[in-house]
């Protein structure tokens, strides 16, 4: 459907985007406008759980995010956005997108589970397993580079960027958003900003996850290991697209300082800042948000010019 | 060499861990490729390889009491990998299960995070944590 502000799709925020990664969020919606879609968030939404349950006995815990997609097919239904094979729901972090992904995988595989899950809750229609969950880089990729290209005004010429796909985006196999093995879905776009992309043996290697509550300096053994790697390939900086890799490869660089000395600090963005900057909407980035502040490479670079 | 005399008990434990992840651990044959692609494996008690083999063998003891378990952090590389199809991450949320169950002991507790952390994390840290290694 074709509202004010061009195609509108529907999309799932989760909690970390309305927190810690608001300048995810803000920089998602700013740039996919500038590509004519309005990301319209789904009303009355849940945490995902974050993580899909993995064991076969367990099904409370698939509760939230059926309910999150029983939203967006209500939402579809209304606003008619084509409902005969089900509408698109997009997700900007990793995690949501892979627990929304891996629940639908299990809803196709295990129709007797679904009808479980859909007696249990009383209040809301049936889950009907026709929601596509996908990701924003894959509305990107559908738009394609050319259009990307033809939007880029201050163009990321010499920045060296290292994607990092983590986890959750290419695996298990069957929510892959790409080749699980050799991705480039993120280096095509980075290519489009005029950046260069750099190639690197961690790319797709875990941050650490969630073991950075409780051991911080394991995950900041990891960040080590995903970071050097970048820079060693020619890296000045990485992009991502996962609220919680971003918290351990750069807020974590203060304990590999601690284990490190000889560190440098490298700045992380998602792959929306660095859009942002491209097209122009800098002051949308919120830098001053970032644990390591990326406008000395950025000024460096002749990329952003800052007043004063 | 260690010699293992399998019990009708052993064979129950394989079983139990078989339905609840619902993996065929009985398929392993050691290839290792799941201990190579880990990427926690420098710090684990037993390589994911080994837990395998071990669950094959009805290990209870080793198994629940080992930090392996506690160390996976279910990014889906040995599975993407494992030439028999075996996701590991769901065989070590079984075996995590199974000790949550049984001892209904918090391994991650909110008030436990000093506070300072608790301002800083992501929403989605805590909330992993909590799934991972609470009731």
């Amino acid at each position: 459907m074709m509202g004010g502000n061009g195609l509108e799709q529907l999309y799932f925020p989760g909690c970390t985007l309305k927190t810690t990664a608001e300048n995810f969020e803000i920089t998602a919606k700013e740039t996919a406008k500038v590509l004519g879609v309005n990301l319209v968030e789904i009303e009355d939404w849940v945490c995902c759980g974050t993580v899909h349950s993995l064991t076969t006995d367990d099904l409370m815990h698939h509760l939230a995010p059926t309910r999150i997609l029983i939203r967006a097919q209500e939402m579809g239904k209304k606003m008619g956005l084509g409902w005969e094979d089900g509408c698109s729901l997009f997700t900007l972090c990793s995690m949501c997108y892979n627990t929304l992904s891996q629940l639908n995988e299990l809803v196709k595989e295990s129709p007797d589970k679904l009808d479980i899950i859909n007696d249990f809750m009383d209040e809301e229609a049936d889950y009907e397993g026709k929601v596509k969950v996908l990701h924003l880089l894959e509305l990107y990729k559908q738009i394609g580079v050319e259009k990307i290209k033809a939007k880029v005004i201050a163009p990321l010429n010499g920045l060296k960027v290292a994607p990092y796909y983590g986890c959750l985006l290419l695996r298990p196999k069957k929510v892959a958003i790409d080749n699980l093995e050799d991705p480039t879905i993120m280096e095509d776009l980075i290519k489009a900003l005029g950046a260069d992309p750099v190639d690197n043996p961690y790319k797709s290697k875990c941050c650490g996850t969630f073991h950075t509550v409780d051991k911080p300096y394991l995950v900041a053994n990891l960040a080590y290991k995903i970071l050097t790697y970048a820079r060693r390939a020619g890296a000045e900086t990485i992009v991502l697209s996962c609220p919680l890799c971003a918290f351990n490869l750069e807020n974590r660089q203060e304990e590999i300082k601690e284990l490190y000395p000889d560190f440098q600090r490298m700045p992380v963005f998602y792959f929306t800042q660095l859009m942002a900057i491209a097209f122009g909407l800098g002051d949308f980035c919120r830098f001053e948000t970032n644990y390591v502040d990326p406008l000395p490479l950025l000024k460096s670079k002749n990329i952003i010019k800052v007043k004063g | 060499m260690r010699v293992i005399k399998i019990t009708a008990e052993n064979d129950k434990f394989a079983e139990r861990v078989e339905d609840l992840s619902g993996q065929p651990i009985s398929l392993c044959f050691q290839c290792g490729e799941c201990s190579s692609s880990c990427p926690v494996a420098s710090e684990m008690d037993l390589l994911p390889s080994t837990l395998i083999r071990l669950i094959q063998l009805g290990q209870k003891e080793e198994l629940l009491g080992s930090k392996t378990i506690w160390l996976c952090s279910s990014c889906f590389m040995c599975f993407a990998r494992c030439p028999r199809k075996i996701d590991i991450a769901r065989v070590a949320e079984a075996l995590r299960q199974l000790v949550l169950r049984e001892k209904d002991v918090d391994r991650v507790h909110p008030d436990k995070i000093p506070r300072e952390e608790r301002e800083k994390l992501p929403q989605i840290a805590i909330v992993s944590a909590l799934r991972k290694f609470s009731t």
